[in-house]
């Protein structure tokens, strides 16, 4: 799957996928997210990816960094460019296409 | 905190406001937007949404103390830093000393992707913190409508917008919202829906290629307020809204008088002049030298040292100055000193209201005794004859209040007929002096009448208008048969007069002389009779004398013929008496 290398990319550690998921509290909204993530990450990403959960009730800092208003948002911090998927990320297709995991249809 | 309008005759609780601090939109709204609650404030694009929002923060922050959140969905923190300061508010310091907190909420669709259930638990987190980290109790949301551009989902976005604003009002905040204005509705997406409790209104219009901008407050849940279109405009010192009928007829009045300058023209007025803090219209014709009559009241007044600030709309201030050197009258000495200050700007520079602002900065700053305005009449280019009256009304009251003397002067068509607008302008004014051209001998000239003069006694007289190099001049006109006597007939009138008067003094010296002479002919006379008199009485004299001396001579003779008779004088004397008596028997 040579396609889901990100363009670009030449080290090692760039191709690393780090993503972040915000959530505030521990909703169903969030855990739903959470599993959906970790699904799609292993089925298309195993052991290139990293996964940061933040609650925001926690640390409300942090939702100005990143720009966050909606919640759940999974945000691909890596690699560039920033991209922002909100939702509890149960349209798998659309969280393929947000990622760039997959051109949109 | 200043409450005006909302208390309730039952004694309920009145509903707390939370004062903007805008110049004008407290009064209107009877103390400010509803405490606590969300205000909204919709209009076009450019109409100062925006500035209206960050007015009521800052104002909130620097004169009520109470701290404020700005959340911007489309400017970022810089930006809006920027935007503010062109408006006098340094934004940089409050929020330097946590009096203000700037939250740029950056939204850009292109960046989402929606997958699935969400809500905006997000922007809660958010404005929680930043309302929590400086205690704020005023929040502004410009504008909540970027959510609709920036997430798809409209039906989530609607029932967490309902929450947000259920949110706030449990949070306690003063929320303004701002949303743009729609064709149908009063926004875009709606949010009127969401929030109730006070609508706001701006609309910036523009008639006869002149804009001017409108506030009104569509609805204002338990409270009364105004219910108008009032204009408003956005200056150097941020927002002010002209509530036409804010001011009350409540002002002090002065006995003091003032000169107006023309020593004859005091006298048409009592002797003393205008009352000082009185507001003067001075109409006339053109050229019937309004802005001279104008220029002698400053001038008379600088003279005495006091204040004046001369608004002219048709002249700049050098030319002013120029044309009163033809008629004697220097006015740069107290331009120079201070004293005079002229102020040109064409009317249709920009609206009314601005003009009205710029005149209140400029009157408040320079603390005139004296505003002069010529001519009232060139702004009613840049507004309808009501517009004018209202902005007339306005400016008279605020001078009135400051006790300052206002002459306006009123250009006029020509004829008799007084323009409607005058008589509406005129019930504003405490005096109203006349300026008129009379035609007649193949030339016109001016003359002057004091119509009205509330207050004082005033000549009814026409007096005629004489511009020469030494200044103004008024002499009396002369009524004749045929009229008012101005100008060559009143010269000729006046000749007229020497003439006859000379004549008769010419007559009256030939009189004199022919008297003289019949007089000293009569004395001659009477010298004459006198001395014919003597001689008469002399002749007497004489024939007296002569008689005497006949009867002498005759008794001598008749004693020497009794002698020589040798009778007896007794005997002789007695006979001749019986004889006599004898002879009368006979």
């Amino acid at each position: 799957m040579a396609k889901l290398r990100a363009p670009g990319s030449r080290s090692r550690l760039s191709r690393i996928w780090r993503l972040r998921l915000y959530v505030a509290g521990q909703t169903p909204k969030s855990l739903v997210a959470l599993s959906n993530l970790k699904k799609i990450c292993e089925n298309h990403l195993r052991g290139r990816y990293d996964i940061e959960v933040i609650d925001l009730l926690e640390k409300p800092k942090l939702s100005r960094g990143d720009q966050i208003l909606a919640i759940p948002t999974l945000v691909r911090k890596l690699p560039k460019p920033v991209r922002k998927i909100i939702g509890d990320l149960s349209d798998t297709e659309r969280v393929l296409v947000g990622l760039n995991l997959r051109p949109a249809a | 905190m200043r409450i005006n309008g909302a208390r309730t005759p039952f004694g309920g609780v009145r509903l707390h406001k939370c004062p903007t601090g805008i110049q004008g939109l407290d009064e209107i709204t009877g103390g400010g937007f509803p405490r606590g609650r969300a205000t909204l404030v919709c209009g076009g694009a450019g109409c100062g949404k925006t500035l209206l929002a960050s007015e009521f923060l800052v104002r909130g922050a620097s004169e009520f103390g109470e701290a404020g959140v700005f959340v911007s969905f489309e400017e970022t923190d810089a930006e809006l830093k920027v935007n503010v300061a062109s408006l006098g508010f340094d934004l940089a310091s409050l929020v330097k000393r946590k009096k203000i907190l700037l939250e740029h909420v950056y939204i850009e669709r292109s960046e989402i992707h929606e997958t699935g259930e969400y809500d905006l638990e997000g922007l809660f987190v958010r404005l929680n913190l930043a309302i929590d980290s400086i205690g704020a109790k005023r929040v502004v949301l410009d504008t909540l409508e970027a959510l609709f551009a920036g997430l798809p989902n409209e039906a989530i976005l609607r029932a967490e917008l309902r929450r947000l604003f259920r949110w706030l009002k449990a949070k306690g905040v003063t929320a303004v919202i701002t949303a743009e204005r729609d064709r149908e509705q009063l926004t875009r997406h709606g949010l009127e829906e969401y929030v109730s409790d006070c609508v706001i209104l701006l609309d910036h219009r523009v008639n006869d290629q002149i804009a001017t901008r409108h506030l009104r407050v569509v609805k204002y849940r338990g409270t009364l307020h105004g219910t108008n279109e009032f204009p408003f405009l956005i200056n150097a010192d941020g927002l002010s809204v002209l509530p036409i009928t804010s001011l009350g007829l409540s002002h002090k009045v002065s006995s003091e008088r003032v000169s107006t300058g023309i020593p004859r023209l005091d006298a048409m007025l009592g002797g003393r002049g205008f009352f000082r803090g009185s507001s003067i219209l001075l109409t006339g014709t053109p050229g019937t030298g309004k802005t001279i009559t104008a220029a002698c009241f400053a001038q008379a007044a600088a003279r005495r040292g006091e204040r004046v600030l001369f608004f002219s709309f048709e002249e700049s201030p050098d030319q002013i100055i120029r044309n009163m050197h033809s008629i004697g009258l220097r006015l740069e000495p107290f331009v120079e000193a201070g004293l005079l200050r002229f102020r040109s700007a064409r009317p249709t520079l920009y609206g009314l209201e601005m003009h009205l602002a710029t005149m209140f900065k400029e009157i408040s700053t320079f603390k005139p005794d004296i505003v002069i305005m010529d001519p009232i009449t060139s702004l009613m280019v840049a507004g309808t004859d009501c517009e004018t009256k209202g902005m007339v009304t306005r400016l008279i009251d605020y001078l009135k209040a400051g006790q300052v003397t206002s002459l306006f002067t009123s250009l006029t068509h020509g004829g008799h007929a007084l323009q409607q607008s005058e008589i509406a302008m005129s019930s504003l004014m405490d005096s109203w002096l006349l300026l008129q051209d009379l035609e007649g001998n193949g030339e016109r000239n001016r003359v002057l009448y004091v119509i009205k003069a509330r207050g004082m006694a005033h000549s009814n007289q026409v007096r005629e208008f004489l511009i020469s190099n030494r200044g103004i001049d008024l002499v009396d006109a002369y009524i004749g048969p045929s009229g008012v006597l101005t100008g060559s007939a009143r010269m000729a009138q006046s000749a007229r007069e020497k003439a006859d008067l000379l004549a008769s003094h010419q007559k009256a010296a030939l009189d004199k002389r022919d008297l003289e002479h019949k007089r000293e002919a009569l004395e001659r006379q009477i010298g004459g009779l006198r001395s014919e008199y003597a001689s008469s009485a002399e002749e007497l004299q004489r024939l007296e004398d002569q008689v005497g001396t006949q009867t002498r001579l005759l008794t001598n003779q008749r004693t020497e013929l009794g002698r020589l008779r040798h009778a007896d004088a007794s005997v002789a004397n007695g006979s001749g008496a019986n004889r006599n008596s004898k002879h009368k028997k006979r």
